[in-house]
């Protein structure tokens, strides 16, 4: 049993569809990746898990359960299975780090304040920002700000954890601070679903990618197959220009 | 002129200081009471007219309605229109009630767009992350999105309240004791008009002076907004 599993999903921004039946799954601790040109639909498959944008057909599958995102019950059903970093951080600028990685676990989820207080000083010792607990998010460096953002996702404990192109918005000698740090994760045995333009990181830690281009995936496999020896000529074209620098 | 330099003495008197000094407090009263309470029913005002869906069309409609009718009516219709509503319903309803309402009518028009432009000024990603976690659209406003508009909202919610405490001088036209309704009746006890509306005029200024001064306070502690503005990102393909 796939523990996400992703069939025919389709999504519009008006009249135009974004997303053309995307079906794709992956299964416990399993890392996928989801690649390709801007604009091809990468970051809107995450966006429709965590019913940001209206999926508009298909099914969404998480650990065996069906998910109607027509319902509002069912998409805080799937929100509460997962959680999401963004691209842009999108901390809580009125909050300090730990009102941050604190506030849901205790205001939606309701546990146990003691807990939640231990739980959070560990992530972001995991994340290595063990000493900006009290700082607000404009004191931070993109970096430091997007490994909070990680460890923000990881104080509500997920099942699946989708990373939004995490490091793009970054200064480039940031970046590995962020990548060490989903490494340790991808260690841990976390299932997660990565957009990524790293093609590196993505062959180092993704367990099968996908390739995708105007709202359809269009290759899947593993990221030695796609990278090395894609089949179709839109990938190879594409991959023969980003891996080439 | 000699009229005038003659009459001071008697005009500042005790009996008159403290007609002109209650007035001034009923004005200050009604300015802040009217205004807070609108200020309080515009957040209501706005929370409602966000709200999505379908079957709320028409309380949405009816927000945009009455934010658009009362900023087109001017403020002396308003006052009267609820004088005698009121009166028909409550006939001893105070008079003070009575401005109050009016003040309150016209503040929610005219703050709830201040308060809309404040929140619409939060990025709609700090919404996005909270909605990932399941903050409900009440705990997204109140947690994150209020606390940023504050910067925004507080200034020119402000310099309205300010600019306001001189309109209010038309709920003289329906006899309450504020200080202008003090002053036409002082200057028919024969003082002269450039005296008593020049007091008068200084004591508008006492009056508002402090409350921009507060307003720049407020917006000097409260800073600028926190952390980078982005535009309004509609979405990320």
């Amino acid at each position: 049993m796939a523990h996400l599993a992703v069939s025919d999903v389709r999504a519009s921004y008006g009249a135009l569809e974004v997303l053309k039946g995307i079906s794709f799954s992956i299964e416990k601790g399993e890392i996928a990746a989801l690649v390709g040109p801007s604009g091809s639909g990468k970051s809107t498959v995450l966006r429709a898990l965590m019913g940001l944008t209206p999926i508009t057909g298909g099914e969404v599958d998480i650990a065996g359960e069906t998910m109607n995102y027509s319902s509002a019950r069912e998409v805080r059903a799937a929100r509460d299975r997962m959680a999401i970093v963004f691209q842009q951080y999108n901390l809580f600028q009125n909050m300090t780090v730990m009102q941050n990685l604190t506030l849901a676990p205790l205001k939606i989820k309701n546990w146990d304040k003691a807990e939640v207080a231990s739980e959070a000083r560990r992530l972001l010792s995991l994340v290595g920002l063990a000493d900006k607990a009290d700082a607000f998010s404009d004191q931070l460096s993109g970096g430091q700000q997007q490994r909070v953002a990680l460890a923000r996702a990881l104080a509500l404990k997920p099942q699946i954890l989708l990373l939004d192109e995490v490091t793009s918005a970054l200064d480039p000698e940031l970046v590995n601070e962020v990548l060490d740090a989903i490494r340790k994760l991808a260690d841990e045995g976390m299932t997660m679903v990565i957009v990524s333009h790293e093609m590196a990181f993505v062959r180092e830690v993704a367990d099968k990618v996908a390739f995708m281009d105007a709202g359809q995936i269009v290759e899947t496999g593993t990221p030695a197959e796609l990278f090395d020896a894609p089949k179709t000529d839109r990938a190879r074209d594409f991959f023969s220009k980003i891996l080439r620098h | 002129m000699e009229r005038i330099f003659e009459q001071i003495p008697r005009f500042f008197s005790g009996p008159n200081l403290t007609l002109l000094l209650e007035s001034a407090g009923l004005t200050l009263a009604m300015t802040m009471a009217g205004c807070l309470i609108g200020f309080g029913l515009a957040f209501v005002l706005v929370y409602v007219r966000q709200t999505p869906g379908k079957w709320a069309m028409p309380l949405r409609w009816i927000c945009i309605l009455y934010v658009e009718v009362f900023r087109r009516i001017p403020f002396i219709v308003v006052v009267y229109l609820v004088l005698f509503f009121i009166q028909a319903v409550t006939p001893d309803a105070s008079l003070f009630t009575i401005a109050v309402i009016a003040i309150c009518l016209y503040a929610v028009a005219y703050t709830a767009d201040i308060i809309r432009g404040g929140l619409e000024s939060v990025p709609q990603t700090q919404v996005e992350a909270a909605q990932a976690m399941n903050l409900s659209r009440l705990q997204t406003n109140l947690r994150i999105v209020l606390p940023q508009a504050w910067p925004v909202i507080v200034p020119p919610a402000i310099a309205f309240a300010v600019s306001f405490i001189k309109d209010t001088a038309l709920v003289s036209q329906v006899g309450v004791f504020e200080l202008t309704f003090r002053g036409k009746e002082l200057n028919n006890q024969g003082y002269s008009g450039i005296l008593v509306f020049g007091t008068i005029a200084f004591c508008y200024f006492l009056l508002s002076f402090p409350l921009s001064m507060l307003g720049q306070y407020l917006e000097k502690r409260l800073g600028t907004p926190r952390g980078q503005r982005r535009t309004r990102k509609l979405w990320s393909p």
